[in-house]
Formats: C-alpha cells, sequence, structure tokens
C-alpha cells in the first residue's frame, strides 16, 4: 500500500508536469523542472543500460538535475543505499525481508521479462522451467525428449556480459552451469540464428519477439510471455528492476524525488519501455 | 611568370630552407611508425605480463578451463591458443593448394581475356571487408555445416549440436579470405621467374605441366612460402569474419564444436572486463602478437633467403 501511495502521488506529480505546463497550478515544487542537484546510485550491473539512458534522458527535463550511478552489483548497491552513502540502490531482484527490516522501500520502477524462442518449424509450444533448465545445463540434447521432433537441440544464448544472460541464469539458478553452443553478442544476433537453425532455441527480452519472423516464442509453464502476463507476475522467467531508497520517495530529497517523477512520467515510460523492459502496472 | 611571385620550386633562397623542412617532415613521419612499433611492443609487454605471473603462467597458458566471471574464476587459454593454430593450419591446408594453383592458372596457362577476369575478380574478393565474408558464412556456410553435422552426428547423444557455427565453419570462411593474399604474392613470384627457365624446359621437350611442376615453381619456391606465411599472419589476425562463423564458446578445437580463436576471445570479452579478466585478455593479445612477430622474422628470412638464390 505505502508504494501504492508513493506511485500515486509522483503520477499525479508527473500529470502535473505535463498538464499544466509553465502555468502550474501546481503548489508542489517537486513539479518544477528547475530542480538542481545529484542523485547518487549504485547497484546492478544489469540496469547499467536503463540507469545511463535514464542519466542522459533526465537532463531533457531537469538540465541541472545530475545522475551519478555507480554498477557495483545488486548486493552492493542496497548495502550502499542502507548504509546511507547512496541516494538510490539499484538491485534487479526483489527486495530480501530483511532489507526490507533496514528501512527500505522497494520501488519497482521496472519488470524484465525474457523470452524463451525456438525456430517456428518447431511443434514445441510449452516448456515448463525444469525443462529449459535441463535443455540449457545439457541433460536434453533432443526435441524428442521434451515431445517435439527428432531434432537436436542447438543451444543458443548470449556472451557473458550480457543482462539478459545474466537475468536469465540468475533466474532460473544456473549461473555458469549452462552449456551453450553458440554465444552471441546481440539479441538480433540470436533472433536470426534462430530462425535460420532448426532446432535451436535461444531467450530474448521480450521486444525482440515483437515483430520477428521465423521463431515462436514458447509458452513456460503453460504461460504466453506477453506484457500482460509479465506484469501480473504469472509468466516466471521475469525480474524486478528495483530503485531501493531508505524510506519512502516523499522522504527524499527533492532531486531524488524528481528522478521518480520522471521514471513515472510518460517519458521516462517511453525510456523503460525502449529498454525492452516493461512498465509495471500498479 | 612575374619575379615578384616567388615559387619554392625555383627561388634559391627557399630552396635550402624547404629541403631542410622537406627533410625534418619526412624524418618526423618515419619516426610515427618506429614510435608506434616500440610503443605497442612495450605496451603489450607491460600489459599482458602482469595476469602471467598474477595467475600463474601454467594456469594461463596450460590449462583448458576458461571461466572468468565465474565465483571462482580460472583463466586457462590453452583450448583457445590450440583452436588458432588448428584453424588457421587447417585453412592453409585448404587456402594455399587453391592459391597456389590459381596463381599458376593466370601467370602460366590463362588466356589473356580470361586472366582479366579472373584477375578482376581476384582484386574484388581482396577488398571485401571482413565482415561480409562473415555474412556470408552466416549465409551459406553454416547451414550447409548444420546438414552436414545432423548427418555425421545423427544419433549422437553427447555431441553438442552447433547449429553450423564451429571450427569447419570458421576455417572454410579463412580458408577464402586468405585466397587473395596467396594468389597475389604466387603470382607475383611466379612471374619474377626468367621466361628462359620456361622455354630452356619446352625446348628440352617437356611438356607445360612438366614446366610448371619441376622449373617454374621450384625456381618461385620462397615467393611462395612468403605467400603462405602472409596467408598464416592474415588468417590468426583475422577477427570479425570467424566471430559471427565459429559459435564463440570455448571448446577444444574439433572441426564440429563451437570455439573461441585468440581474436575473437578479445573482441568478445574486452567490453566488460575488468581486474585480472581484463590482463588476461591482454595475455591473450600478448600471445597473439607473439605469433606474429614469429610469423614476420619467419617471413623476412624467407625473403633474404630469397634475394640470395636470386644472386
Amino acid at each position: 500500500m505505502k508504494k501504492l501511495g508513493a506511485l500515486l502521488l509522483a503520477f499525479a506529480l508527473s500529470f502535473s508536469l505535463v498538464g499544466c505546463g509553465n502555468s502550474s497550478s501546481s503548489d508542489d515544487d517537486s513539479a518544477n523542472t528547475d530542480i538542481s542537484g545529484t542523485v547518487t546510485m549504485d547497484g546492478s550491473t544489469s540496469m547499467e543500460e536503463l540507469v545511463n539512458g535514464l542519466a542522459e534522458a533526465i537532463t531533457e527535463v531537469y538540465p541541472n538535475l545530475t545522475i551519478e550511478p555507480q554498477f557495483t552489483g545488486s548486493g552492493t548497491g542496497i548495502q550502499s543505499v542502507i548504509d546511507g552513502k547512496v541516494d538510490i540502490g539499484n538491485s534487479s531482484r526483489a527486495l530480501k525481508d530483511e532489507e526490507l527490516a533496514e528501512g527500505l522501500v522497494e520501488n519497482i520502477v521496472a519488470l524484465d521479462g525474457i523470452a524463451i524462442i525456438v525456430n517456428s518449424e518447431n511443434t514445441v509450444t510449452n516448456l515448463t522451467t525444469d525443462q529449459v533448465i535441463a535443455i540449457y545445463t545439457g541433460e536434453i540434447s533432443n526435441w524428442s525428449e521434451v515431445g517435439g521432433p527428432d531434432e537436436a537441440i542447438v543451444v543458443i544464448g548470449r556472451e557473458a556480459s550480457s543482462g539478459t544472460r545474466g537475468a536469465f541464469e540468475e533466474i532460473l539458478g544456473i549461473e555458469d552451469e549452462c552449456n551453450y553452443a553458440q554465444e552471441i553478442n546481440s539479441t538480433g544476433a540470436v533472433v536470426a540464428g534462430v530462425q535460420s537453425t532448426a532446432g535451436a532455441i535461444g531467450y530474448v527480452s521480450l521486444e525482440a519477439i515483437s515483430d520477428a519472423t521465423g521463431i515462436t516464442a514458447v509458452q513456460l509453464d503453460s504461460v504466453e510471455c506477453n506484457t500482460t502476463t509479465i506484469a501480473d507476475g504469472s509468466y516466471t522467467l521475469q525480474r524486478p528492476f528495483v530503485m531501493a531508497t531508505k524510506g519512502e520517495v516523499s522522504e527524499q530529497s527533492e532531486a531524488v524525488q524528481a528522478v521518480f517523477t520522471y521514471l513515472e512520467s510518460d517519458a521516462g515510460q517511453e525510456l523503460i519501455e525502449s529498454f525492452g523492459l516493461v512498465v509495471p502496472t500498479e | 611568370m612575374d619575379k615578384e611571385f616567388i615559387s619554392i620550386k625555383s627561388n634559391s633562397k627557399t630552396k635550402s630552407t624547404v629541403e631542410k623542412i622537406a627533410a625534418i617532415i619526412f624524418t618526423c613521419c618515419a619516426v610515427v611508425s618506429i614510435v608506434a612499433v616500440v610503443s605497442i611492443t612495450a605496451y603489450m609487454l607491460i600489459s599482458g605480463t602482469p595476469a602471467l605471473f598474477e595467475v600463474g603462467i601454467t594456469e594461463v597458458l596450460f590449462s583448458n578451463v576458461w571461466a572468468p566471471t565465474a565465483a571462482d574464476p580460472q583463466y586457462g587459454i590453452l583450448n583457445i591458443i590450440l583452436v588458432s593454430i588448428v584453424g588457421v593450419f587447417c585453412a592453409i591446408l585448404i587456402g594455399v593448394p587453391i592459391g597456389v594453383l590459381t596463381a599458376v592458372n593466370l601467370s602460366e596457362i590463362a588466356a589473356p581475356n580470361v586472366r582479366k577476369i579472373l584477375k578482376t575478380a581476384i582484386e574484388l574478393l581482396a577488398g571485401i571487408p571482413s565482415v561480409i565474408y562473415g555474412l556470408l558464412g552466416i549465409l551459406i556456410i553454416c547451414p550447409t555445416i548444420y546438414s552436414l553435422e545432423k548427418m555425421i552426428y545423427a544419433g549422437s547423444s553427447t555431441h553438442q549440436f552447433t547449429g553450423g557455427a564451429n571450427l569447419l565453419s570458421a576455417i572454410i570462411v579463412l580458408a577464402i579470405m586468405i585466397l587473395p593474399t596467396v594468389i597475389n604474392m604466387t603470382e607475383t613470384s611466379l612471374q619474377s621467374v626468367p621466361d628462359d627457365l620456361r622455354t630452356s624446359s619446352l625446348a628440352l621437350g617437356a611438356s607445360q605441366i612438366q614446366t610448371i611442376f619441376r622449373v617454374v615453381l621450384p625456381a618461385a619456391k620462397n615467393g611462395i612460402m612468403s605467400a603462405i606465411v602472409l596467408g598464416v599472419g592474415r588468417a590468426i589476425g583475422e577477427a570479425m569474419a570467424i566471430m559471427l562463423v565459429s559459435g564463440n564458446s570455448v571448446n577444444a578445437p574439433a572441426l564440429f564444436n563451437s570455439v573461441r580463436f585468440l581474436t575473437t576471445g578479445i573482441v568478445s570479452e574486452m567490453s566488460y572486463a575488468s581486474g585480472t579478466h581484463r590482463e588476461v585478455l591482454f595475455t591473450i593479445g600478448l600471445v597473439l602478437f607473439v605469433f606474429i612477430i614469429i610469423i614476420n622474422i619467419v617471413l623476412t628470412f624467407l625473403i633474404k633467403g630469397g634475394d640470395n638464390n636470386g644472386k
């Protein structure tokens, strides 16, 4: 409920920002774009693209606002915000109970969903989480073992630095255990690889599957991968991007509030979607 | 011409100054390349050796477990080195006979108009950016190799299917890529073989083929060796094309394994590596650099040998 309140507040603020322009009737100072200051962030390397994009884009609305991000990992980021070293701790996983007990507030700014794709000639349309794990760790090597044609599985993944790979392996709990036949450096090339290889399986962020032909996104545990199922949590191959603050957003400095205001604005939501992320619906 | 018009070409006053300035500029230009080579060598040694001592020389060069991002990182690059050596060797094995025989055809056999077409085609081949070779590999070679792979390993449960992105595909792409180098070098050396040798051989009753293989090719031996060495240099330094067709997983060098070369190892991980991982990537660069130096020394040796033979 607290989070909902914070979001509603931020939403209202962003509305006043968009709707009212310079003749703002809002008596809340947060809506003005003159806010200057520095917001320090530390945390998840997976959120690096989003945070860097945010740091760049936010200056269009708040020219005097500077975001100083560091990318040391979710755990370190959360510890830093608990210790008060930074304003916002970025985490690419949900906060643990003991972290929430430290007074942190879990502000979910985006959801990162990963689709599992196969060649469109493949008759397999549904895989269980365990089957996906078995395929990627090399225990299952033929599609016939999961109810498909007698075709060898070509396991395609991303290079070790990829955020998608990090998320995929982290969510399934198979970090450094995957046995890849191909490690490809970009989402587009993964899609191309799956398109051209009959027995291929790959994983890509959600946005990549929307306009691609020749591939099928399989259901995971009978749940289709789309923005709705990611937003309502029924599709499990996803993780939240959390920007944790110590105490509610409304208790933070003007500059920090402005960051959340921006993320809730239309421009902010577009920014989030431009990185292939899903905006949480609550 | 008006006399007030000062020309740097003819004015005697400016002449000596211009000469001096020009000499200085030329010296500077020459120094640039020397400085570049020296600083690259120094930089590679400085940045490539720490990891060797930090991780241990045997741990890096003679271990085949590459897991730089694991909780307990391993930096064994033996597989990567072996893949580069095996890959380049096989590419040479395929590319050199084709290249040398093409050059023979060009220089000894082909009719002038055929030669013209062939020559243009080879020049074009030499000018194609390497990434295009990679795309060609993805579109044509990988699917073909994939069907071959499916035929060979049908029913195998232990083989990891690569979908055509494997060492064999990389070898084929490399073999095509070194063709222009080999052909051009070989052709030049064939043409420098004096015509007297050919006519003498033919006059003694040897057929044209006998002349080519018994007289002309042996005479051009050193040039052909240089062509091969240059081909090795080209192949071992190639990154972009094979990155697209080799699969990029670190595995032992087998034809149907997804593999990583020295070059692709650096390219695919440099952007995010840090700490020891980064230093080990520099060590990979150093290994590559050492290979290139060896190739160059061999080349210099061969060319010297060629000069002596000529005299």
